[in-house]
């Protein structure tokens, strides 16, 4: 239908135009609303499937597993599922587990937050560029090359740092050593804490370059130094920032399989010496042990892939809860 | 307290760029001076080196002389940080802290500039939200987040913070241009109970205002863009406003451009 040559002047008020015809058709549809709509519903949906699934899965093999164990499985010191009868227990693994990742996260997250806050605070422009590159580029390595690195580099020079933290720390007897090849938990959570400090620090950096420059300048107006500007405007700005950054850390450390397993020296022990000898963390023990596995075995290290699920699940949830609490107050309303 | 300024042949550069040129002005204590002038004449900038918050920009230097009293704020050795500790601010968009309460903003200078008791601290807090016509107000909620409130509220809070450490000098960069006129209406009146204490500077777009609060007026112009930014001429609001001695000065105030 042409318009101008119908009625070239106006067209009749009772009539819609074309152009009013093709969006009122285009309301009553909206297809672009519709698909879009499908899409990301279907995305979540998937995700709580997925997880379901997993969740499911990882349940109904532990069951397999659990009702077989003659052993109380959360205070067991011993992992041997097909004995007879069957004993195994997630203590020593849960312990490992949660020390060196607590290890990893003390020695990550202050260097992390001092690297970010030098990139976007400190450093000249110049500098910040490579320095952030070299960040991204620590982020991907693989995780077995830091294995390598740590058993064939770190292991073998800690032993004068371990010499010091005896000599000076032996006494709290958390850093007592009895001389044995330093590794222990202690090396495993040096590894991770450099595995887990690229993604903290840009996570970080992120959110400390998002702090409003009105901030900044409303502290520097009131006559504070640089320091003292970072400490009334920009971290408490970033701090739920930042507590989500050390959690995305978390998660890769708790879950940590290759670098540890290769770093660690794994025994069914509790020392109370970080720097002894023993230990060993759920993926360390479940890569170790896998393929050699039995049914009965593969179920029994399924279970204490349940129990890491758990875990991180909780860690998650509380720093959620950490975060939610002083939402007000987070920088988000203003 | 309230120190008189005098400038002299101040020039401020971003970069390469002379943003400000050869200006010079005297500005009595307790008083309110008022900065007019088109968009890109310099008076932010010229405000902002008051304060030495020029150079916080990137490029930004300066070269002249600010006298405060008998200190040059730009003589060798003297700290920006202690500059600021003199001359506060106000901004153009309230920016409390968010991520502080109502009392901890108007506290955040105090704990900069030393130990304080709780007492003490309850005393100044109290004292500066009276001083900011805000006591009323928030008294009942000093721990809710400075961020609630309204944007008015949030300005005079901001002015609370300003005046807790007891500067020389307040500049205000306009301190109105986001806020409503009843909100803009408390401002201003605040401003003519603030002179008594303190010397206040002022840049503001509206006119009506600058010959509601100042005692003085100082017009800036600039002769195109990309050329520095000059004073033309300063003199008693009142006659600014009535009886110019520079054309373009009452081209401007008369709506004439700009």
């Amino acid at each position: 239908m042409d318009i101008t040559t119908q009625n070239p002047t106006s067209p009749p008020a009772s009539r819609p135009s074309e152009v009013e015809q093709k969006r009122a058709a285009r309301a009553a549809t909206r297809p672009g609303d519709r698909v879009f709509l499908a899409l990301s519903r279907g995305s979540g949906v998937f995700l709580l499937v997925l997880m379901a699934a997993i969740a499911g899965f990882l349940t109904y093999r532990s069951a397999l597993a659990l009702s077989e164990n003659e052993a109380n499985f959360f205070t067991t010191f011993e992992w041997n599922p097909t004995g007879n009868p069957p004993e195994f227990g997630i203590a020593v693994l849960a312990f490992g587990t949660v020390v060196s990742s607590i290890i990893a996260m003390a020695i990550a997250v202050p260097v992390a937050v001092g690297i970010a806050l030098f990139i976007t605070h400190y450093a000249p422009r110049r500098l910040a560029g490579p320095i952030a590159y070299v960040i991204d580029l620590l982020a991907a390595v693989p995780s077995i090359v830091y294995g390598l690195w740590g058993v064939l580099f770190l292991v073998p020079h800690m032993q004068g740092l371990y010499g010091w933290l005896d000599d000076y720390l032996g006494w709290t007897g958390i850093f007592e050593w009895q001389g044995g090849a330093p590794r222990s938990l202690f090396t495993a959570g040096v590894v991770l804490a450099i595995m887990i400090l690229p993604i903290i620090t840009n996570v970080s950096r992120e959110v400390f370059r998002q702090v409003p420059q009105m901030h900044e300048e409303a502290a520097l107006a009131l006559g504070a130094t640089r320091w003292e500007v970072i400490r009334m405007a920009v971290l408490p700005y970033g701090r739920s920032g930042v507590i989500s950054a050390s959690m995305l850390g978390l998660g890769r450390a708790l879950g940590e399989t290759m670098a540890v397993a290769m770093v660690l020296s794994p025994a069914f022990t509790i020392n109370a010496s970080l720097l002894d000898w023993g230990g060993g963390t759920f993926a360390q023990n479940i890569a170790a042990k896998f393929s050699e596995a039995s049914v009965m075995g593969r179920d029994a290290l399924i279970a204490s892939g349940l129990v890491l699920f758990v875990i991180t699940l909780l860690v998650n949830g509380t720093a959620r809860m950490i975060v939610a609490r002083r939402k007000e107050f987070s920088g988000a309303n203003a | 307290m309230a120190k008189r300024i005098d400038v002299s042949g101040l020039n401020a550069y971003y970069g390469s760029f002379l943003a400000i040129e050869d200006i010079s002005m005297s500005i009595e204590p307790r008083t309110v001076t008022a900065f007019i002038g088109p968009s890109g004449c310099g008076k932010s900038t010229f405000l902002r080196t008051l304060n030495r918050m020029h150079e916080v920009t990137p490029g930004g230097r300066v070269e002249g002389k600010v006298m405060l009293g008998d200190e040059n704020l730009y003589g060798a050795g003297i700290d920006p940080v202690s500059v600021r500790r003199e001359v506060g601010m106000v901004f153009q968009r309230p920016n409390p802290f968010p991520t502080m309460s109502v009392y901890d903003n108007v506290a955040a200078g105090l704990k900069l500039n030393g130990n304080f008791k709780k007492s003490e601290l309850d005393d100044i807090v109290e004292r500066s939200l009276k001083g900011a016509n805000l006591w009323n107000e928030v008294k009942d909620r000093l721990n809710k987040p400075g961020s609630g409130l309204s944007g008015g509220q949030q300005q005079r809070l901001c002015i609370a913070r300003a005046i807790a450490v007891e500067p020389n000098v307040l500049l205000m960069d306009e301190p109105c241009s986001a806020l409503d006129p009843i909100s803009t209406l408390a401002i201003e009146d605040l401003i003519g109970e603030l002179k008594e204490r303190f010397t206040i500077v002022i840049v503001t777009h509206n006119m009506q205002q600058a010959a509601r609060v100042s005692d003085r007026t100082a017009f800036f112009n600039l002769a195109a863009v990309g050329q520095p930014g000059k004073l033309i001429e300063m003199d008693e609001t009142e006659r600014i406003f009535s009886n110019p001695s520079v054309q373009a000065t009452e081209d401007y105030i008369s709506g004439r451009f700009g």
